[in-house]
């Protein structure tokens, strides 16, 4: 199946009218890149898929409350991107390293602070969204049927989220981060069962050390990230399932045809 | 919700997404609106602010806060609050928010009124702005009491000349050591999580002081590295504390 109309052109000149004059540059590669999607789709059979999630209906209604779901995931995806260009630099190494490692972004490395800065703002700005859009799913009553489980897997994105904060702050290794930290694994060592177990494995083993720190980057980089990163595909697997819900105020106009079939 | 409340909002969800408009490029654009606003936002607060970087750690001389970053300063509230019944300690430090966080995991589950409408939904409605509230409120205290670093406090009266030092050197190490982040001593310091030390001397001897600083009760930080790497400084601190009467 080819994509949808929007992108479709004419096709290529066909050999008997060799003496046609030449496309253009630009309409050449916008031919290449049909060539290179239509051969991509010839295997892959995407395009159906694609079609569906693009040109789905969303109902009526729908406003700008409801961009804040793709607004979390525009900053977790910044998060993602600024957080790889601080990887290249950071090192996890409590005898000296980790300290000089963010020291060095924020000094010599070309633009390091200010990639430094939106990752750590981004933190921020991600916190407020993901708290404005559950606010937003919360008043529209949009957890109910059928959408219980998405509710579900988003409290547990939102747990996640704040504990890439917690983890992530221990990371620039200075007094503040160190010490805040500190207090909150042994906030968590009080808490009820399993506080012990859990402090014992933020910190890899009962005291603060020289592992502790690179147990925090795995933990913020790799673990919950990932984790979330799939998440966040079934959250959205399951949106684009269930469809966006309408808001509660907008009522449906029963059309005569449907009413007296039902009654029928 | 029964199974016909179920159907009936199947059926009227399936006819209003039918009057709806698709996907690309309506929601599309709105979304990708809001996304150059987030990139712009975040990019100024990180021209603005930038990430400064504090002093580089110490575990010794614990010029230190514990603070965390502003969106945790409810928790640390909470904390703080709870430490006031000291009996409930481990469920008031996560045991309240966990309890708060299953109630928001299984809310779907309880909530099975079928109204959507937040205005139909009294309880909700109370509930949702009262958590708001209380979110912001405990953001706001926890922003706001303040970072003392400093004890001031008279020494005593009726001591010697070298125990007036030791009382003055031991102050200091209070206000390095951060623990007016968690104590009240005196006139400075915050009033939990831990309690009051103006009077700890009449309480705890010299002995008891150092072993509850070598090894706290979470989730006060131990303060054994102070006292294998600067004995004096815990000599002197210890001194101090008991000196409190
Ligand atoms: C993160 C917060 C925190 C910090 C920082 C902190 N403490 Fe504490 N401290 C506590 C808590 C909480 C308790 C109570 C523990 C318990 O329930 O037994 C406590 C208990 C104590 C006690 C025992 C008091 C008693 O009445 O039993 C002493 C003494 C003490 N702290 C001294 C200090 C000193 C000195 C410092 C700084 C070097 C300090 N603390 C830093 C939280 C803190
Ligand atoms: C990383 C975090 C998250 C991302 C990236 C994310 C993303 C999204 C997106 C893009 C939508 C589509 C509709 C919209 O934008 O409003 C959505 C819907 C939804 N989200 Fe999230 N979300 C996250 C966290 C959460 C949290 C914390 C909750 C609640 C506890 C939640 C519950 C829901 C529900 C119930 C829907 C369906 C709403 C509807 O159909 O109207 N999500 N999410």
């Amino acid at each position: 199946m080819p994509l949808p109309k929007l992108l479709g052109r004419a096709k290529p000149a066909d050999p008997d009218h060799v003496g046609e004059p030449q496309l253009a540059p630009i309409e050449a590669a916008a031919e290449a890149g049909l060539t290179v999607v239509d051969w991509i789709d010839e295997r892959t059979a995407l395009s159906p898929g694609v079609r569906w999630l693009m040109f789905r209906k969303v109902p009526k209604g729908i406003n700008w409350a409801y961009t804040l779901g793709s607004a979390t995931l525009f900053a977790f995806l910044n998060q993602a991107v600024t957080g790889v260009f601080l990887a290249m630099y950071y090192r996890p190494d409590v005898a000296g390293g980790a300290y000089e490692s963010i020291r060095n972004i924020n000094d010599n490395v070309f633009l390091g602070q200010f990639v430094h800065g939106m990752h750590k703002w981004g933190a921020s700005v991600m916190i407020i969204l993901i708290f404005m859009h559950m606010g937003r799913v919360f008043f529209f009553g949009a957890y109910k049927y059928p959408r219980e489980l998405t509710w579900i897997i988003g409290v547990v994105l939102l747990i996640l989220t704040m504990a890439m904060g917690f983890t992530g702050y221990l990371l620039p290794f200075d007094q503040r981060s160190y010490w805040a930290t500190i207090v909150g694994v042994n906030i968590n060592n009080t808490g009820p069962f399993i506080g012990p177990y859990l402090g014992d494995f933020l910190r890899a083993g009962p005291e603060f050390g020289a592992t502790t720190l690179s147990r925090f980057y795995a933990i913020h980089m790799l673990l919950i990230p990932g984790i979330m990163a799939a998440l966040i595909g079934f959250h959205l697997y399951l949106v684009t399932k269930l469809g966006i819900s309408a808001p509660p105020w907008v009522k449906a106009h029963e059309p005569e045809a449907v009413t007296e079939y039902v009654e029928v | 919700m029964n199974q016909a409340e179920k159907e009936q909002y199947l059926r009227e969800y399936s006819l209003l997404k039918n009057e709806g408009k698709p996907f690309f490029p309506y929601a599309v654009a709105k979304d990708s609106m809001m996304a150059v606003i987030v990139m712009i936002v975040i990019m100024v607060l990180s021209l603005l602010f930038g990430a400064e970087l504090g002093p580089k750690v110490n575990p010794t001389t614990t010029t230190y806060v514990p603070r965390p970053d502003w969106y945790f300063f409810f928790l640390f509230e909470v904390l703080r609050v709870m430490k006031n019944v000291p009996k409930f300690t481990p469920f008031a430090t996560l045991g309240v928010p966990t309890l708060c966080m299953i109630m928001l995991f299984l809310l779907p589950l309880y909530d099975r009124n079928p109204e959507r409408l937040i205005t139909r939904r009294p309880i909700a409605l109370a509930a949702g702005l009262a958590t708001i509230a209380c979110i912001a409120f405990l953001t706001y205290s926890g922003a706001s009491t303040g970072s003392p670093n400093q004890v001031t406090l008279p020494p005593p009266s009726g001591l010697s000349a070298s125990q007036r030092a030791t009382f003055t050197a031991g102050e200091v190490v209070v206000g390095e050591s951060g623990c007016l982040g968690c104590h009240v001593i005196g006139d400075n310091g915050n009033n939990g999580p831990g309690p009051p030390l103006t009077h700890v001397g009449e309480i705890l001897r010299p002995g008891a002081i150092a072993s509850t600083l070598r090894n706290p009760t979470a989730p006060m930080p131990s303060f054994k590295g102070l006292a294998t790497q600067s004995p004096k400084k815990f000599e002197n601190l210890v001194q101090f504390l008991s000196m409190l009467q």
